[in-house]
């Protein structure tokens, strides 16, 4: 990866207008705007940001870090107290799918937000809203699943909610997550830390779960083994930043995201816009079930942007790299850990890949929705 | 993937690659006229590979770019006729229609799905007898016989609350014009596969024998691609004009006799049709027969059928020519992107504009727009 990119007008005069502060033209609501891409942002950015906007909020993380800082006390009792803080909805349909279910799903979902700060996950309020019909047997297997990722993922559901409407007011069972998590460690972990020379490390195979739930719907009548891979990643984040402390320093690890919607395309594209980078990526490095590459070959899908739910990215010091991807190769969700590319300073804000093919293409984020309610 | 990563070789790509390098010795410009073909030039970064002598063309065989603003128009207001069930495939949603697109329609309360194949379509006919359940049919003879067959099964099964919006639309006819227009300067062509696996070989003989560009019928995966651009440059070096096949693993030369029975049974051209960017070209469009008349959505809902004109700001036509190179039109990246596309280039990962957008803003192609 020696050769530089030409920066041409080109590029700068689409960079301007992609840069640009978002406006929201549309009049209604769009699918789009859920997708987790493109629309989803201009959305967040242009209409829930002018109402809601406050200097934690605007950082746009997929947490957000509180600090308190401790009354009295001297030396370490000084130091601040710092809790992670994460809420996600649930929707997914179907709700029973290979590898998972939705009460799983919304106990790692929020479980990873948390972790990806450096938190560990402590304690999970959760809100349901129930269609009237909805089977009791249903919701026992749910909640059995919830039971189940949590003990996993060391959490307790400390808070609840429940809301029944009417037929048709919701389908079968929306779930709502938040979570809280005390960050223990020093560790300082944003989409605005990558700097040049980094290496990019993804900690498993792609697109599992998008795929997966792809192919439950059963419109397609393709039948496979796929298996979404949705894990709580806590246990995987401790052993990096041990690791991390062990061969160098925390401030090694800079940043940590979880793939979800939008996939991993999206996700480098917020590391590289919010950090100023250019992250180039490598195509054959890049771990893809062989079911996976398949299904999306027939779909017309990317693995690049299909989602993912016990996977994480992350952006760390060269010197770490390697001892990072042995350490996690040693968890169970990081046995695939890879470094799948680095981080170069220009073209600034963009995700460039390498082909297998020997060209080279820009990775963009996800424009419309190429597959809703995934999550 | 058992016999696909075989044509995305790596080391056989730069071996072709070299190959091409040393016979193109002049300047060479070559339109692949499918849109297939592009996405995969630039989702492979092909143009990367190639020298600099050889330029790719990217031609108006991407049919949702070439779909006119006033069909999308007619497709919204059939899709908010209370009872219809609008189908479509998924990348018609966000076509840009004069004011609104279907996805816009569908968040203002129309039922529009998004279906696989128009036998999808029809499922859901036979499932919502009480709903009017509407096809969006388009592309070239890729996809016209499966709305043939479609058109074919529902008159067998008498399924009377199913109808198409045909905007299936020709190669042949449009290739014609192409090769018409004053301004097209090109040396040669790496022909459409998947349309070729439908109607073979043969129907580009005229492009040999009246207008002397050597055509080379590609198949999808990028070392057809990069062989059929090869085939095309040794026509030329070794002054030989001819129509050759390299996709054979699935084209042939009369095509699929099959699927061209169905499509002459069910369809008849219209006397016109309208390209977006390419405006009228004469029997370029096909529509139902009266004998399937019944199955036509244009005689059996109202629809505006207003021509609209294409903004004006929006270059799409002279790059549908390869006259123009995306971005040198004005709007494009600034007015024009894929969130907010002015023109239908840029709507379709197949669409010139879009797959610049998207893929190539890094490439050579980007330094070469630096030096002009």
């Amino acid at each position: 990866m020696t050769e530089t990119f030409t920066p041409s007008p080109l590029f700068q005069r689409v960079e301007r207008a992609r840069r640009r502060k978002p406006n929201v033209r549309d009049t209604h609501v769009t699918l789009a705007h859920g997708s987790g891409g493109k629309a989803m942002h201009e959305l967040i950015e242009g209409v829930f940001l002018e109402y809601l906007g406050n200097p934690i909020l605007d950082r746009l993380e997929d947490h957000a870090v509180l600090e308190f800082s401790r009354a009295g006390g001297a030396t370490d009792r000084d130091a601040p107290v710092r809790l992670a803080y994460a809420t996600d909805s649930y929707v997914v349909t179907p709700i029973f799918f290979p590898g998972g279910d939705i009460g799983r799903l919304a106990v790692n979902g929020t479980v990873n937000d948390l972790a990806v700060s450096g938190a560990r996950p402590l304690y999970l309020s959760a809100g349901f809203i129930l269609e009237e019909g909805f089977p009791l047997e249903d919701l026992r297997r749910v909640l059995a699943s919830m039971r189940d990722a949590a003990a996993e993922a060391g959490v307790q559901v400390v808070t609840g909610d429940t809301k029944v409407v009417q037929r048709g007011g919701a389908d079968k069972l929306f779930i709502n997550t938040s979570g809280v998590g005390v960050i223990e460690s020093p560790v300082r972990l944003s989409a605005s830390g990558a700097r040049v020379g980094d290496k990019v490390i993804l900690s498993g195979t792609l697109g599992d779960h998008g795929t997966t739930i792809m192919i439950a719907r059963g419109e397609l009548e393709l039948e496979t083994e796929i298996e979404s891979d949705t894990a709580p990643l806590g246990s995987l984040v401790r052993d990096m930043l041990d690791e991390a402390s062990r061969v160098a320093s925390l401030d090694a690890v800079h940043c940590l995201r979880d793939p979800t919607r939008g996939g991993v395309a999206t996700t480098l594209n917020e590391i590289a816009l919010a950090s100023e980078v250019c992250i180039e990526i490598r195509e054959d490095r890049i771990p893809v079930r062989e079911e996976v590459r398949g299904a999306c070959e027939i779909l017309g899908l990317e693995p690049l942007y299909v989602a993912n739910e016990g996977k994480l990215v992350a952006i760390v010091s060269a010197g770490v790299a390697d001892a990072l991807v042995a350490r996690m190769r040693q968890n169970a969700y990081g046995r695939d850990a890879r470094v799948i590319g680095e981080v170069t300073a220009e073209p600034r804000g963009i995700v460039a890949l390498r082909t297998g093919f020997g060209g080279t293409r820009i990775v963009d984020m996800l424009v419309g929705e190429q597959l809703p309610r995934i999550c | 993937m058992k016999f696909i990563d075989e044509y995305r070789s790596g080391d056989t790509a730069r071996k072709l690659a070299g190959e091409i390098a040393r016979l193109a010795t002049r300047p060479l410009k070559i339109m692949e006229v499918c849109g297939g073909h592009t996405h995969t030039i630039f989702k492979y970064g092909i143009e990367d590979l190639l020298p600099d002598s050889v330029t790719m063309i990217h031609g108006p065989g991407c049919p949702v770019c070439v779909i006119p603003l006033g069909r999308v128009d007619d497709a919204i207001s059939i899709a908010l006729q209370s009872g219809v069930v609008f189908t479509t495939f998924g990348d018609m949603m966000r076509v840009p229609g004069s004011k609104t697109n279907l996805l816009d329609a569908k968040a203002r309360g129309a039922d529009v799905r998004m279906v696989y194949s128009p036998l999808d379509a029809l499922k859901i006919a036979k499932k919502n007898p009480d709903r009017q359940i509407v096809f969006l049919a388009l592309g070239f003879e890729t996809t016209s016989p499966s709305t043939a067959l479609t058109v074919l099964q529902a008159a067998k099964d008498g399924v009377e609350n199913f109808s198409v919006f045909c905007n299936h639309i020709m190669i042949v006819p449009a290739l014609k014009a192409l090769l018409d227009s004053p301004d097209l300067q090109l040396d040669g062509f790496v022909g459409p596969g998947h349309v070729s696996t439908v109607i073979g070989t043969r129907p580009y003989d005229f492009v040999v024998r009246e207008y002397g560009k050597p055509v080379v019928v590609s198949g999808f995966e990028p070392l057809d691609v990069l062989q059929s651009v090869y085939m095309v440059v040794k026509q030329t070096v070794e002054g030989r004009v001819e129509v050759e096949n390299q996709y054979a693993r699935c084209v042939s030369r009369g095509g699929n006799l099959k699927a061209l029975e169905a499509l002459s049974e069910v369809f008849e051209p219209r006397d016109y049709f309208e390209w977006r960017g390419l405006g009228s070209i004469a029997h370029s469009g096909m529509r139902l027969k009266q004998k399937y008349a019944r199955f036509d959505a244009e005689r059996r809902f109202d629809v505006p059928g207003l021509r609209i004109a294409d903004p004006k700001a929006c270059q799409c036509g002279e790059i549908l020519k390869g006259v123009k190179k995306p971005w040198e039109c004005k709007v494009f990246g600034t007015a024009c992107t894929p969130e907010t596309p002015i023109g239908s280039c840029m709507v379709s990962s197949e669409g010139a504009c879009a797959a610049y957008y998207n893929y190539g803003r890094l490439s050579k192609i980007a330094g070469r727009a630096a030096q002009t």
